[in-house]
């Protein structure tokens, strides 16, 4: 027996229709369960505290020093390596092998799970370049792992200025490099600034890079070659260890919060930046 | 006055834009040098074949945590793949834009949670569920593929709504004017066209899961045995190296790193997979 399409049509409606309300309901239950169990716990005090007991009783303060200074190192060093790239690609050569080979290199950084980043920065920067476990270690490796993304948000902003805007400028006499600074980069900015907000996103959430490079002291940090842990790390080791679950979802809901400021503050700057170019 | 010539510049930037590149070569030169002279000491044959995991007695096969990465990202592609590309033909096919230009954002949103808040929600309330309803211990493939099933939607969801909406409005309206409906619209015409987006969208996920560690290494339990079903304890490759590496020395650090080795060549093949079927779609637009 043949059913009609249009039966076929709804119900195709209907179990699509369901996937998709299934995904945005366990969006939902995640962000609220966490929120839920871990707002009541963060206070004042919670942020601003010294742990004590390893994390049993007592606030997160070193941690968040940690969750701070980290990703700023990384994107310190990151932020100007992926711009520049990214003017390079788009406005300084044209597409031939050499920008194959650094489309394809990126790309395949970018796919690269978090443990081997977490491995090759201890074997080089802690081992090898003698940094041991400290912020600058985890600051460099989590600059690696963000730099494709900074990469590619740059390259797509960067392309997005109209074609006109370069034609002004450089029949205005103006060099490329000055198109570029004066012209191309502020018209891109807003583009940029979002790659950028994505990166600190990642950067806040990771654990497998950071804690082999960056260790867990939870000491509060005196130069970028002492240990820290950062919120991530230490939510981690409290739920894995069984160390206190009440702080763990306190520490939870700070590192969602946090996180997802950061990336709505991303997409309302896309948001704009779409808006003002239409 | 100038400090840097025109073509100073230039170079500064040729330079910066390698940084990618070299670090991509510094990463594969470091963990094969560390993990390769292993592999050759040890035998390939017995470090990819033998299940028998026992560093303490210098025996160092991870079979077992090979077939159970690749069970943990099969389950994660059952639950996931489908889920995701229903969710990116709702929301590019039979949902007006501007209501999917709120949700996708919205379930890219999902990416950014990071992956031990995943694990914590695994071992929190789906183990108990998993344990209370099917038995086991919980802590299992099964709730290690549920977890990660739903951390690769944003991946393959996302990518996918791109390629979908890639292909050329007047395909659509070509089978509309037909008098195809939108469910034959989709089967006949849009996915035929979308199809190798989606398969990136699903091979990058994959390698999603594969190299996902924190969140794994939470809900599945880590036992290093062959599974026998879907309910038993399994420990993958990327858990076994996070949770040795902080004690880990000499002979044993070496093996980790060539567990990494592994790791590292499965991720590489697969990303390579994905961006050739991307650019595939780049080159038909």
């Amino acid at each position: 027996m043949r059913i009609h399409p249009r039966y076929i049509q709804r119900g195709a409606v209907a179990i699509l229709g369901s996937a998709t309300l299934l995904t945005i309901l366990i969006l939902i239950f995640i962000i609220f369960f966490v929120l839920e169990k871990g707002l009541p716990v963060i206070s004042l005090h919670f942020l601003t505290d010294n742990p004590e007991d390893m994390g049993k009783a007592g606030g997160i303060f070193p941690t968040l020093i940690g969750t701070i200074l980290l990703p700023l190192l990384a994107l310190i060093i990151a932020s100007p390596l992926g711009i520049f790239t990214s003017v390079y690609l788009s406005e300084f050569t044209k597409e031939n092998n050499v920008t194959k080979i650094i489309r394809f290199g990126t790309d395949c950084l970018a796919g690269i799970p978090s443990i081997i980043f977490g491995l090759f920065g201890y074997i080089f920067f802690v081992v090898t370049l003698g940094f041991g476990w400290s912020i600058l270690s985890g600051g460099l490796t989590l600059a690696v792992m963000v730099l494709p993304t900074i990469i590619r948000t740059s390259e797509e902003a960067i392309r997005a200025v109209p074609k006109s805007y370069r034609e002004v400028s450089f029949s205005l006499g103006a060099s490329r490099w000055q198109t570029v600074k004066k012209v191309i980069l502020p018209n891109a900015l807003p583009g940029i600034v979002t790659g950028v907000m994505l990166s600190i996103g990642r950067s806040i959430g990771e654990t497998a890079a950071v804690i082999f490079t960056a260790g867990s002291s939870l000491r509060i940090p005196t130069s970028v070659f002492d240990s820290t842990r950062t919120m991530a790390v230490h939510f981690y080791i409290l739920a894995r260890e069984g160390i206190s679950a009440e702080n763990a979802y306190g520490t939870a809901a700070t590192l969602i919060i946090a996180v997802l400021l950061v990336n709505l503050s991303a997409y309302w700057l896309m948001n704009r930046f779409i808006a003002k170019r239409n | 006055m100038k400090l840097i010539s025109e073509k100073g510049v230039q170079r500064i930037l040729m330079l910066t834009a390698f940084s990618a590149i070299s670090a991509l070569l510094l990463i594969a030169l470091f963990i094969l040098s560390e993990g390769l002279p292993f592999i050759f000491k040890y035998g390939l044959k017995d470090f990819l074949f033998s299940s028998e995991w026992q560093p303490n007695l210098g025996k160092f096969g991870i079979f077992a945590m090979i077939v159970a990465s690749l069970w943990v990202t099969f389950g994660a592609m059952i639950v996931g793949a489908p889920l995701g590309v229903a969710c990116a033909f709702f929301l590019s096919e039979y949902v007006p834009r501007y209501i999917m230009r709120i949700i996708k954002p919205t379930i890219e949103l999902l990416a950014a949670i990071p992956s031990v808040v995943y694990g914590f929600i695994g071992v929190m309330v789906l183990a108990p569920i998993i344990r209370d309803n099917f038995g086991g211990p919980g802590l299992s493939l099964l709730s290690a593929s549920i977890i990660l099933g739903i951390m690769i939607l944003p991946t393959i969801i996302s990518i996918s709504i791109d390629s979908i909406l890639a292909v050329p409005q007047s395909y659509r309206e070509g089978s509309l004017a037909l008098g195809a409906t939108i469910w034959q619209t989709i089967t006949m015409v849009t996915i035929k066209a979308s199809k190798s987006g989606i398969i990136a969208s699903i091979i990058l996920g994959l390698g999603r899961a594969i190299g996902e560690t924190m969140a794994v290494i939470m809900v599945a339990g880590n036992s290093v045995n062959i599974p026998h079903s879907a309910l038993d304890s399994v420990r993958t490759l990327t858990a076994n190296i996070a949770l040795e590496m902080s004690y880990a020395t000499g002979l044993h650090r070496q093996a980790l790193f060539a567990t990494g080795v592994v790791l590292f060549v499965v991720i590489i093949i697969l990303n390579s997979i994905a961006s050739v079927a991307i650019r595939k779609r780049m080159v038909k637009k």
